[in-house]
């Protein structure tokens, strides 16, 4: 086969901010290259999930590969690697980074940039990569290209004069790109006669080919009969194809070189052989050392996920074991609670990561979940001097063996038009939040910085920000640190009994609203039973907020004349079907549902 | 000899003087002409249908609506003369025509004006009042229902119903003179504003009809959607004096019927049913024991051997060919059974063990016996070995008991 010229091969990512068009241009690159008809592509090529295609964005890290003619009559390689674009996927840029050697910025003609424009632009440029900007959306009335190219150099610092003025959408100037991307962005370096080093950027399940493992050749070759060795966790196999990414499909080839983006599958059965972030040597002339790690990123969100059917223990266990492949940022480990019997303590890297997690494990493993309350890590250092790290508020030790507790602290940085900053200021200060400062970016665009607790924002921060600021705040934040403060375990009773399932770690000060307010949710969540319900929320015993429910009196159709029997049916069969989501503790059946939205108490209820 | 198989006929007429507030039934307002041509249609469909069920005997006929008093005497005669064609009738046949109060007598003059115009157009040159009953009686029809309500005006009011209590004075009076001795009274309860004394002062006046009803079917109110009452109720015009009653109220009320009705020689037979002795509905009574009955005219539902049919529900197609349209669903034997359970269980004496036995061949108690014993020992409901029954608090809670009964 012919040797592919290194010269000819362009591996890089798109990075922007959420909406601004990332995936779009994308498709258009996709499209222009050839590779695939205009009757063929669906929309977004890249986002094959579903759930990505309902939510609109993009979740998993993705490659394809196209062949362009420039114009200077040569043909080139280019290695798209898809990246996310929300805050809470940090790792995942920070490793499809690591495969690229350069990245185009995306800024929309309209909004300029955003708060996460310029987290993964740093973190582009942290990873040493050549960055080009593209102005986006420039057939929207209210497009000032000029405006944001001079932002793009004021505040990245980055040349920006001749950036490609596009419509991704509408296709316009998507030639001056594929040109740029020849002309910007370096080829790939690296030998393909040393030893080999590839780099594990991201890795999927197939039932048929086992795990596929995608990676960037960096030295060496690799091919099929190759015996690999994973580095890290010193697993060896066989290779038994090698290829590359078509649009939506993988297609094999001889073999992979220096600079080349492409997968390999090698019978691995066990997943946990396959670490995201690993360096794959050749078995028999292995590299000297491995590839430096991937940023590794902690998880700051921790739920309890259970099944819904306790049967279905193992079903879980083998479809996160099957997440967790291609989504190294999942950590899981068994827990038990007395509600909610076999489980698991799961960590996420936000919000969306916890819900996008929960989706797929319903959706594509047919999972029916229980989910608790979110929570974040707290420090709790003890009288004799042990520091535990608790993830799950039922571990809290008794409050007389605490002598104090952190919880962790995060910069955040939230871009916001000025007519909108007293109402973002007022939530921050709810929210604990300590002021840092303002930066104008211009005139009416302002940065304001913060130190937040953690758990304040991992509830409806989000969705808080953009009510008060009608969609225009963007916001980013890393984490600080931790810090003291003054935290108290709420326990919620139902019926007398503690569900501990329910259980919540809040500082002391917000402990009585949110306990009332969680008695109230869970008063409308909780159907009438036979009997009357209390529902209390209680500190160390102490009851500090109580609702009930009162006991169900009518529940009877009066009427039921001979047509309406199949009605009365389907009526029964509803409620029935009703009592299935219902979770049994003690003697009251709880709904699924009550565990995850009693957590989303707004506010300004 | 075998004996012949039973069959009841259900006989919907879907035309109204006008559309009450709270109806969801299937009816509506037409003319002379229209309704004409429905009988004609119904006829067509009954000589068609009745075919393949010749050979039975009829044991019951239930003229339901709607308002079959719309319908002339001529009109029913025509009708039950084609069934009698068609069908041998048992000599005790139970047949029941609803009735409006408002289409037999116009005496009251404090009735709505627009209510009473109309029904004055519909009906006052057709017929002579005490005619009327007379006919339907000398038709066959031997068993009243009366749709009354409530016996306080303002409430009938708010129902949208086009007679005061006046008028049902007279129309009462008229059917026991024309020789009705099969009359059924239809209350509710649970009204908007409805407190507990003016239930009770309903109650009283209908006890103090001389003679009184043979049967009372008393109803708790039920917004249903697409009605006028459940746009005022999102609306929220049910508040303050306009409350709608609550759980607690609704169910202080039921008992409080309870208790008088059979103090005053009714017996319950069935959650919304009381009867005098000997004059339970054989008809209603067939709906929840799953006796076989043909359903004919406008979206009358069926149920023969183990398939539920539902005819056509558009007034227009039905007229133009009243046998199109018809859907049926086969019942699996664990949906029959569920229905065995679920209709039973309605009746107040209950389900029997030994029919169940009877009609699928198996011990009732492999199915049921887990939700029998948890229901028991919550207080919800009874067993004496052979039948299973609702207790007082398992008739408020019926759903919830039945609910659990499905497979």
């Amino acid at each position: 086969m012919s040797q592919i010229d290194q010269s000819k091969i362009r591996n890089f990512c798109i990075v922007a901010h959420i909406d601004h068009g990332k995936s779009t241009l994308a498709d258009r690159i996709i499209e222009q290259t050839g590779l695939l008809t205009s009757r063929e592509m669906q929309a977004q090529v890249l986002d094959n999930m579903d759930l990505e295609r309902e939510r609109g964005i993009t979740i998993k890290a993705q490659a394809v590969r196209t062949v362009y003619k420039a114009k200077n009559g040569e043909e080139y390689i280019f290695n798209l690697i898809d990246t996310p674009g929300h805050v809470d996927f940090n790792y995942e840029v920070s490793r499809s980074l690591a495969a690229c050697d350069g990245a185009i910025l995306v800024v929309d003609a309209a909004q300029g940039i955003e708060a996460q424009t310029l987290a993964n632009v740093y973190l582009a440029l942290d990873h040493d990569l050549d960055v080009f900007p593209v102005i986006n959306k420039i057939d929207l009335p209210s497009a000032e290209p000029q405006r944001v190219i001079e932002e793009i150099e004021d505040v990245i610092g980055i040349e920006a004069q001749d950036a490609p003025l596009i419509s991704a959408k509408n296709g316009i100037n998507i030639d001056q790109v594929l040109e740029q991307i020849v002309q910007k962005i370096p080829a790939p370096k690296g030998s393909p006669t040393a030893p080999l080093k590839a780099l594990i950027f991201d890795c999927v399940y197939d039932s048929y080919k086992g795990v596929i493992v995608f990676c960037r050749i960096m030295e060496g070759t690799v091919k099929k009969g190759t015996e690999i060795l994973m580095m890290a966790t010193g697993a060896k196999e066989e290779v038994v194809e090698v290829g590359y990414f078509g649009a939506g499909q993988f297609i094999p080839c001889d073999e992979l070189s220096a600079g080349m983006v492409g997968y390999i599958t090698a019978s691995i059965k066990n997943v946990k052989d396959t670490a995201v972030g690993d360096t794959v040597t050749d078995a028999k002339n292995p590299c000297k050392e491995p590839l430096p790690g991937y940023k590794k990123v902690l998880s700051m969100v921790y739920c309890g996920i259970y099944p819904a059917d306790g049967a279905k223990y193992p079903d879980l266990r083998d479809a996160l074991e099957k997440l967790q492949l291609n989504d190294a940022s999942l950590f899981y480990e068994p827990e038990t609670s007395i509600a909610l019997g076999f489980g698991f303590r799961c960590g996420f890297l936000g919000l969306l990561h916890l819900e996008i997690i929960q989706e797929r494990l319903e959706r594509e493993y047919n999972l029916d979940l229980v989910t608790t309350a979110p929570g974040v890590v707290y420090k709790v250092h003890k009288t004799n001097g042990e520091v535990i790290e608790l993830t799950n508020p039922s571990n809290l030790p008794d409050p007389s063996e605490i002598e104090y507790m952190e919880e962790p602290i995060v910069n955040a940085e939230i871009m916001v038009t000025s007519e909108f900053i007293g109402s973002i200021m007022t939530l921050c200060q709810e929210r604990r939040g300590r002021y840092l400062g303002t930066e104008y970016i211009e005139a009416n665009r302002a940065l304001l910085k913060y130190e937040l607790p953690l758990n304040e924002i991992i509830y409806d921060f989000f969705d808080a920000l953009k009510s008060r600021s009608r969609g225009y705040a963007s916001f980013d934040y890393d984490i600080k640190g931790y810090e003291t403060s003054k935290l108290v375990k709420l326990d919620i009773l139902i019926n007398k009994e503690e569900v501990d399932a329910l259980s919540f770690i809040v500082h002391a000060d917000s402990a009585y609203e949110r306990g009332r307010k969680m008695c109230e949710k869970l008063k409308d969540e909780i159907p009438r039973h036979l009997f009357e319900i209390p529902i209390q929320a209680a500190i160390g015993g102490k009851v500090i907020a109580r609702e009930t429910v009162k006991a169900m009196r009518k529940d009877v159709l009066a009427k039921c004349y001979g047509g309406d029997i199949t009605r009365k049916k389907k009526l029964l069969e509803k409620q029935k079907e009703g009592k299935k989501r219902m979770r049994q503790i003690g003697n009251v059946e709880i709904p699924q549902k009550a565990f995850m939205s009693v957590l989303k108490l707004d506010d300004r209820d | 000899m075998e004996q012949p198989k039973e069959l009841m006929l259900y006989l919907h007429v879907p035309f109204c003087v006008r559309k009450c507030h709270y109806c969801d039934f299937l009816s509506s307002v037409h003319t002379d002409e229209t309704r004409e041509r429905y009988v004609q249609a119904l006829c067509r469909e009954l000589r068609v249908r009745g075919k393949e069920y010749s050979g039975r005997i009829v044991t019951s006929v239930f003229f339901g609506g709607g308002t079959p008093s719309l319908l002339s005497p001529a009109q029913i005669l025509k009708i039950l003369d084609t069934a009698r064609e068609i069908f041998a009738f048992a000599t005790n046949a139970e047949i029941t025509m609803e009735c409006n109060p408002g289409t037999i007598s116009f005496q009251s003059k404090k009735m709505d004006q627009k209510g009473m115009a109309t029904a004055e157009k519909q009906g006052k040159d057709a017929f002579d009042e005490k005619e009327k009953l007379a006919g339907y009686l000398a038709a066959g029809v031997n068993r009243l229902s009366l749709g009354l309500q409530s016996a306080n005006d303002e409430e009938l009011k708010l129902l949208g119903r086009i007679h005061d209590y006046e008028t049902f004075l007279e129309t009462y009076r008229l059917a026991r003179k024309a020789g009705f001795t099969n009359i059924n009274v239809d209350l509710m309860n649970a009204l908007a504003g409805q407190t507990m004394e003016s239930w009770k002062n309903t109650l009283e006046r209908v006890l103090t009809l001389t003679p009184p009803p043979e049967h009372l079917s008393v109803y708790s109110l039920i917004v249903e959607e697409g009605t006028p009452f459940f746009e005022w109720n999102s609306q929220g015009r049910f508040t303050g004096k306009l409350q709608i009653p609550s759980e607690e109220l609704d169910r202080e009320m039921y008992a409080y019927t309870g208790k008088r009705l059979a103090q005053a020689g009714y017996q319950q037979y069935e959650i919304s049913n009381y009867a005098r002795e000997g004059y339970p509905c054989q008809h209603n009574y067939g709906y929840w024991t799953r006796k076989e009955y043909l359903g004919l005219g406008l979206g009358a539902a069926s149920l023969l051997g183990n398939i539920r049919y539902a005819n056509e529900t558009d007034l227009e197609r039905y007229l133009k060919d009243p046998l199109a349209g018809r859907s049926e669903q086969t019942l699996s034997r664990k949906e029959q059974m569920e229905e065995f359970a679920f209709l039973g269980l309605r009746t107040i004496r209950g389900v029997s063990r030994s029919t169940f036995q009877e009609c699928f061949g198996e011990n009732m108690d492999q199915y049921w016996r887990q939700v029998i014993e948890k229901n028991v020992a919550d207080g919800l409901l009874m067993d004496d070995g052979e039948f299973i029954r609702l207790s007082a608090r398992g008739l408020d809670l019926g759903n919830y008991v039945s609910a659990q009964f499905l497979l």
